[in-house]
């Protein structure tokens, strides 16, 4: 196994009364793609949300490329928050992409993927719009640089977010869902980004339904049930049988869409 | 009818006077209003919340009030609590402060119909809370609001003409005043609801043209 590019220990999350990560540990390997499964509820997209710093756990750490994210443990086992500059630092290094989308519908595909170049790379105008067009280009939306979100098909909104979060250059790339929010038809152009970003060798952390597709892309995955990791590791230690009966269930559910075919 | 429109004429420049006062009364006004209501969402949203339920009570009076009487109680009650204004400083006050009831329910919808995940997205490439708030929150609020803005701004267009009973020099005083001098009520309220009429159709088309540039990126459905 690589270096490890994320290392979660004891990650717990409530939100209320109802415990939403329970202990997580789990490793990301450095150039890997490591996939997330589970149904719905499991915590899969809590787990995501915490990497990306948008939820905070309520105990246990997150360590990037070893430094901690957000809060670090002090030899007494205390939590510490961090300061800002150190979490600007650690998020810098992870970029996300989301379910929704999440474009900003008055700025062009240019404009959103720009955006960060300019008001926090300091890049001029000019100089952050060339940058962008090659992450565009990258994307095969080259000609639709000059178009707003809301003319733009949900596969090429999502494929610009990929393009947004590719600008900064982040050396982990996050997905939460994807491909859920689109037509069936769709969802093929934005797995084709994400199979050659993981060709490339990026680390990539995805939480997905897509079975079939985290079976073919993930060098590890994680199935999580009620906020724990069941099981981690290889796809064909854990797709291949003898499963875990848990999973069978789960796979159960997916097998008119296409997860029988590799089985 | 009796109204000679050669009289009118010899008032033209008091008239057009009239017409200058009445949109300053309206532009200032409406900056006033937008500018202050927008403090009090911002305030409502993100202070503390006694300060919330103190703004809460403020939007309920102002707007559970008429603006004739909010107008009355500022000008003529005023100096009794120490506060002595001019008519024109008064009416713009006045309008300021009932129009930023309105606006700012106005701009709290608006926050709160921009998508979480916006904001979300912003952080996640490194803009910090300024810039969400700047480049990201007020231009998606903005257009969001931007249909029920000009609704209000028509509306304070039209209740500049209840300032005309502090006296302020506006439209309406100016020719009720022509009118009764040549005893002419009929026709100079007429005249009077055609210059309001006309107003509100610009105000109207620049808000429809300003719509439809912001047409091209409205809101869709992820």
């Amino acid at each position: 196994m690589n270096e490890a590019a994320i290392v979660i220990r004891q990650l717990c999350k409530k939100f209320g009364s109802n415990e939403v990560l329970h202990k997580i540990n789990l490793e990301v390997a450095q150039g890997e793609a490591t996939c997330i499964i589970g149904p719905s509820g499991s915590g899969k997209s809590t787990l995501l949300r915490c990497l990306a710093f948008l939820e905070e756990a309520d105990s246990g750490t997150i360590e990037v490329y070893g430094q901690a994210l957000g809060f670090s443990e002090d030899p007494s086992g205390r939590r510490v928050r961090l300061p800002a500059s150190s979490l600007h630092a650690v998020r810098a290094k992870v970029g996300m992409v989301f379910q929704q989308f999440n474009l900003w519908p008055h700025m062009t595909a240019l404009g959103n993927v720009s955006e960060a170049l300019k008001s926090v790379r300091g890049l001029s105008r000019a100089a952050a719009e060339e940058c962008a067009m090659i992450q565009l280009r990258k994307i095969g939306l080259g000609e639709r640089a000059s178009y707003y979100p809301a003319q733009l098909s949900g596969g090429q909104q999502q494929r610009v977010a990929i393009a947004r979060a590719l600008a900064l250059e982040p050396r982990i790339m996050l997905f939460d869902e994807a491909t859920a929010s689109l037509d069936p038809e769709l969802t093929g152009e934005v797995l084709n980004v994400m199979r050659a970003l993981a060709n490339d060798g990026m680390t990539m952390v995805i939480v997905t339904h897509e079975i079939g597709f985290a079976a073919s892309i993930g060098r590890k995955i994680a199935f999580l049930d009620k906020g724990r990791v069941l099981l981690a590791g290889a796809p064909k230690d854990i797709f291949r049988g003898p499963r875990h009966p848990r999973m069978e269930q789960f796979l159960d559910t997916y097998l008119d869409r296409g997860a029988a075919m590799l089985i | 009818m009796r109204f000679d429109f050669a009289l009118v004429e010899s008032r033209l420049p008091e008239i057009f006077h009239a017409l200058g006062v009445t949109l300053f009364m309206w532009i200032i006004g409406l900056i006033g209003a937008s500018a202050l209501g927008f403090l009090v969402a911002v305030a409502r949203r993100f202070g503390p919340r006694s300060l919330s339920a103190a703004l809460g009570v403020y939007v309920e009076l102002f707007r559970g009030t008429p603006f004739l009487i909010q107008l009355f109680i500022l000008y003529f009650g005023g100096p009794y609590v120490g506060l002595s204004l001019e008519a024109i400083p008064a009416g713009l006050v006045g309008l300021s402060v009932y129009g930023a009831a309105y606006f700012s329910e106005i701009f709290r919808a608006g926050f709160e119909a921009v998508p979480i995940g916006h904001v979300e997205a912003g952080e996640c490439v490194g803009l910090n809370r300024v810039q969400i708030v700047r480049r990201i929150l007020l231009p998606e609020m903005a257009m969001l609001v931007l249909p029920a803005g000009v609704n209000m701004a028509i509306i304070l267009m039209k209740e500049t003409a209840v300032m005309s009973v502090i006296t302020v020099p506006e439209l309406t005083l100016t020719i009720s005043a022509i009118g009764t001098e040549f005893y002419a009520f009929v026709e100079s309220l007429f005249l009077l609801a055609l210059f309001y009429w006309g107003l509100v159709e610009i105000c109207g088309w620049l808000g429809q043209v300003t719509e439809r540039r912001f047409s091209r990126f409205r809101l869709v459905e992820a």
